[in-house]
């Protein structure tokens, strides 16, 4: 029997493999940011260890970073608070004393450490790629192996450059068919957050197939990658092919010449096996896919945008049933109300999900020569310094300001409450990010889960809305 | 890392699923440098905001077993959320399902995460409800929790239940296979990225 592209993956990084054990896994690229590495580096210290690949490993600033600074800057100065500046700087001497590259706020290469591996070049197919951050899947947009991981994780691969793992079971997940107009990879992933659960995915490595993943950018792949960890499976990868390379071909990390072409040869085998099996199989029609938003406060708790806000009574299962109670109690919404009701405060565009250039341009296109709605803040955050000069190069800054949204530096802003981008108490957000829990963009705020078109609208109308609406 | 054979103490119902790890702890407690201190963060926006909230109710303090509902410990990778459960004072969360990084992270940091199904859950938090004093115990030499008469075997593979058993440094394994790992090196392909190579631009 064949394998799947996962498991090929697998046994290609096993370096020690004994019954009983997990594998011991060679990680290929171990990307770093500021808030799950401190101690990783502490414990380095403690045991008088060093980083065993300081050139397979490459740092950034995002969590932590504020968006709203003017260059050129004057060290870290700009990041008021004094917790978080001391997290920065605390990885700027980590990364000093044990030799890694880092990319620091300001610098051109800076940005969101799943925006930059990409575009540099260096999430390439066919490597395994960890970091101390879940949303890691990302890179398995370009056919590699990538986990999120612990601290305890990160300073074992630092130590070792490797990771034991038992390995998960594998699962598909074929989408085909072409999109209807307005829906985006954003809406596919979303979809299939809610019919899983956010548990749906767990203990697997899960492949996305089908025309309509063949057909998406790599950007789209990045998206719907990327939220793979919200229906919990461990890595979520798609096949490489000519999309991909065209992608890597130029990009400063990625090989060329002679090895660029041994490049190429060795991806396009990187293929699941026609006989090869699943261990599960989820199968979806793209023609039947709609806007995608979400209600509750995970990510499961999605509906098509012209539906309204769910009954709890109408769940079967009873934690279901009680989870939905509780997420309408903290969103503030009544079961019933139509999903394009509701009005927001904010809107959000940027994150690891959404925040490439193909987004901002998609967000512009809509809303070019609109105004955003009375009331209504707009914030669209490049996912990169990389990002954010393409844009300016092509003029989207100027369709984002004449419309009175905010146009800020790259960095995580908005989709987690680690810098100074979040929600007051109550106030409701339309946001491209990937996590709607309680709490996560600001204490008490709430979060409506939507794709860069759908945030688009609804910076422009003020309530939950997609393009057609317009 | 402590070693873990078996527990026994008081349990907490946390009557919830989908227990994300951005609510065991918020991310403005992540901005910390250090290991340790993390208590003040658990579970800190219900603490807060909701006074009948377990952890708010006297009955239970001091309870060192967390029973949670399924989908513990999803989303964030943040081992932060280990640490502020154990700092806390927990030694155990039972639960019918839980986030796999979560799981992993625990397991890593001597936190022992068990699995039990839902239904045996929904007995043991009635149990402790009702009697807050209700002794449970967690062993891991058995692979069993129990109480109150009751006895439930749990799954946790060989290799793991070996290594919290020794309380032993996951590092410390790996680099027994240090010869393995050069080997391993010895053959990648030449042309696998460095970040150190080529176009780097200078900090600004």
């Amino acid at each position: 029997m064949g394998k799947t592209l996962a498991e090929k993956l697998w046994d290609n990084h096993v370096v020690h493999s004994a019954p009983g054990e997990p594998d011991v896994l060679y990680i290929d690229l171990h990307l770093v940011h500021e808030v799950t590495s401190p101690q990783a580096f502490e414990g380095l210290r403690l045991a008088g260890r060093p980083v065993r690949r300081p050139d397979l490993t490459l740092a950034t600033e995002d969590h932590n970073t504020p968006t709203d600074y003017t260059l050129p800057l004057a060290g870290v100065s700009s990041i008021k608070d004094e917790v978080s500046r001391t997290q920065i700087e605390t990885l700027r001497k980590n990364c000093a004393d044990f030799g890694v590259q880092l990319y620091p706020m300001g610098n051109a290469e800076q940005g969101i450490v799943h925006v930059i591996g990409p575009q540099l070049g260096i999430t390439q197919p066919g490597l395994t790629i960890v970091c101390g951050d879940s949303h890691t899947s990302t890179h398995g947009a370009f056919g590699a192996l990538a986990f999120g991981i612990g601290t305890s994780q990160v300073e074992h691969v630092l130590a070792t450059q490797t990771l034991p793992m038992d390995r998960p079971k594998t699962m598909a997940v074929t989408v085909s068919g072409d999109l209807p107009d307005g829906v985006t990879p954003k809406d596919v992933i979303l979809a299939v957050i809610a019919q899983t659960g956010t548990g749906g995915g767990q203990g697997y490595m899960v492949e996305y197939r089908g025309s309509t993943f063949e057909q998406m950018s790599m950007e789209g792949r990045m998206t719907v990658c990327n939220m793979t960890i919200e229906w919990g499976a461990r890595a979520g990868l798609i096949a490489p092919d000519e999309t991909t390379f065209a992608y890597l071909a130029g990009r400063s990390h990625a090989p060329s010449g002679a090895q660029w072409d041994e490049a190429v040869a060795y991806w396009t085998s990187l293929r699941t096996d026609d006989d090869a099996e699943f261990d599960a199989e989820i199968t979806l029609d793209a023609s039947t896919l709609a806007p995608f938003v979400t209600w509750g406060t995970n990510p499961g708790q999605g509906a098509p945008l012209s539906e309204s806000v769910p009954d709890p009574e109408a769940f079967d299962d009873p934690s279901d049933r009680v989870a939905a109670e509780k997420a309408l109690t903290y969103m503030g919404l009544t079961a019933g109300t139509p999903l394009r009701d509701i009005t927001v405060d904010t809107v959000f565009v940027g994150s690891c999900t959404n925040g490439r250039i193909e987004d901002l341009r998609a967000v512009a296109k809509v809303i070019e020569g609109r105004r955003v709605a009375d009331g209504v803040r707009m914030l669209v955050v490049p996912g990169s310094m990389r990002v954010r000069a393409q844009a300016e190069q092509e003029g989207l800054d100027a369709i984002f300001t004449a419309a009175g949204a905010e146009w800020r530096q790259a960095g995580c802003s908005m989709c987690l409450g680690m810098n100074p981008d979040q929600l007051a108490p109550g106030e409701r957000s339309a946001s491209t990010s990937n996590r709607n829990f309680e709490g996560r963009q600001g204490k008490g705020g709430r979060t409506h889960l939507v794709s860069p078109l759908v945030a688009a609208a609804t910076a422009v109308t003020g309530h939950l809305a997609s393009p057609a609406d317009l | 890392m402590e070693k873990f054979t078996v527990h026994t103490g008081r349990a907490v119902p946390l009557r919830r699923s989908n227990v994300d790890t951005d609510q065991i702890i918020p991310a403005v407690y992540l901005k910390r440098v250090a290991r340790t201190g993390f208590e003040d963060g658990l579970f800190s926006a219900w603490r807060t905001n909701e006074p009948d909230f377990v952890l708010n109710q006297s009955r239970f303090d001091g309870a060192s077993i967390l029973v949670a509902g399924p989908d513990f410990g999803t989303g964030s990778s943040r081992e932060h959320a280990v640490w502020a459960l154990v700092d806390y004072g927990f030694k155990a969360v039972i639960s019918p399902r839980f986030g796999d990084i979560f799981r992993g992270n625990s397991l890593k940091a001597g936190l022992l995460t068990v699995l039990l199904d839902e239904k045996v859950v929904q007995r043991l938090w009635d149990d402790i409800e009702d009697d807050p004093s209700t002794e449970v115990t967690v062993d891991l030499v058995e692979r069993n929790v129990r109480w109150s008469g009751e006895v439930h075997g749990f799954e946790l593979d060989d290799y793991t239940r070996w290594r919290l058993l020794e309380g032993l440094d996951d590092i410390g394994l790996t680099l027994r296979h240090t010869d393995e790992i050069a080997a391993y090196e010895a053959q990648r392909k030449a042309w696998f990225p460095s970040t150190t190579a080529s176009a780097v631009n200078s900090p600004t």
